[in-house]
């Protein structure tokens, strides 16, 4: 093989790779973006029972109600303005609690409340140190405007 | 930048500037995460596992910073023909791969005890992951391409292309908001208390002391490698 030959070898196998890079990233993203929803663009989105979507907010506080079997919880996830009752089997991870955030993938069942197959926790980006967060606001308030202060 | 055009100049500067960058590199990095691992409070949801951080964030911004070095020193490759811009470029890649893949690796050791999982495909998790691939091409791509000519301008070329996903990186948790959360060190400011803020700065000075002085290390060998061949070659002719 010339040394021509070997160079532009080189140079298809590059832009085939970046393109292929490309495609894969934009392909799971836009796949992620498409079904990701809060309880807001869910409520406005029509989106049909049965679909697989991911649904996230925060967990509304006094709204995890465990179910005598142990596993079974239902809970109310919210954001600003709306909020969406949700339905699990499973265990919970440890950062699930009341007040925090959450992810969760699953399905709008027929009476609209969500059953989740899986669940994962989701902090938001505020890092605060165990004693301030007892001191102060209640966890879930606080903002980058709260802590600059 | 002309001046270090030279690589004899330039050497004369990065010999005794590499030890300088390594220990203190690895005096600031030790101290930081000594500092983060026993010195910093627990955290309100998280407890000790925030401590990851310390590794976690100057992984990432390494690992991003190193494509954007690559990508500014084919800049110059391609335009001024600058003789140590493509040596600069191909130094980075390797610890530039290596702080991706340490980004990966911590971050999936942290979203296990926190999310509840060791990976999702969420926009940040996956645009870095695209990261650490574009960094194996390219190490490829260069390995495989002589110094000189059109080979090692493809390499460049990729350098500068690949250096898209830099950006969609940083603005992946804002476009596809899911799992990870939002930026919390902005120009505007941080959202991270001093307590873990401070640390984590000495921390990204150290790690960075340390890329810078690896980077120098390996573009001496490469020069090394290339006057070894040049010699070999004049003896060949005799």
């Amino acid at each position: 093989m010339k040394p021509k030959h070997q160079r532009l070898l080189l140079a298809v196998i590059a832009i085939a790779a970046l393109v292929g890079a490309g495609l894969i990233a934009a392909a799971a993203l836009r796949e992620e973006a498409s079904y990701f929803y809060t309880p807001t663009t869910l409520a406005s989105a029509n989106v049909a029972p049965g679909k697989a979507i991911r649904l996230g907010g925060m967990v509304q506080k006094g709204s995890i109600v465990r179910a005598a079997d142990g596993v079974s919880i239902t809970f109310t996830v919210q954001d600003k303005d709306k909020s969406q009752k949700v339905a699990y089997r499973g265990i919970t991870p440890d950062l699930f609690v009341e007040g925090s955030g959450v992810v969760a993938d699953g399905r709008l069942g027929p009476d609209r409340v969500f059953v989740a197959d899986s669940l994962l926790a989701k902090h938001d980006e505020n890092y605060v140190p165990k004693e301030l967060a007892d001191i102060d606001m209640s966890a879930a308030e606080h903002t980058k405007d709260t802590l600059s202060k | 930048m002309h001046r270090f055009a030279n690589p004899a100049r330039f050497l004369r500067i990065a010999k005794p500037l590499t030890p300088w960058l390594l220990w203190l590199g690895i005096a600031l990095t030790l101290g930081a995460c000594l500092w983060g691992v026993f010195f910093t409070p627990t955290e309100r949801l998280m407890g000790d596992t925030v401590k990851i951080i310390f590794v976690h964030v100057p992984a990432a911004w390494l690992g991003m910073g190193g494509w954007t070095g690559i990508a500014i020193a084919s800049i110059v490759q391609l335009v001024w023909r600058h003789p140590l811009a493509g040596v600069s470029a191909r130094a980075i890649a390797v610890p530039g791969a290596t702080f991706a893949a340490i980004c990966l690796i911590t971050g999936s050791i942290w979203g296990r005890p926190t999310w509840g999982t060791w990976w999702v495909w969420d926009g940040r998790l996956t645009s870095m992951l695209v990261l650490f691939f574009l960094y194996l091409g390219y190490i490829a791509l260069s390995n495989a391409s002589s110094e000189k000519g059109d080979t090692s301008r493809v390499a460049a070329v990729f350098g500068i292309i690949g250096a898209v996903n830099i950006p969609i990186i940083n603005r992946s948790v804002i476009w596809w908001e899911s799992q990870h959360q939002k930026a919390s060190i902005t120009l505007g400011g941080s959202s991270i208390d001093q307590a873990y803020l401070v640390p984590l700065f000495v921390s990204v000075a150290g790690f960075s002391l340390l890329f810078g002085a690896l980077v120098l290390m390996r573009m001496r060998t490469a020069l090394a490698e290339m006057r070894i061949e040049a010699r070999m070659r004049r003896m060949a002719d005799y």
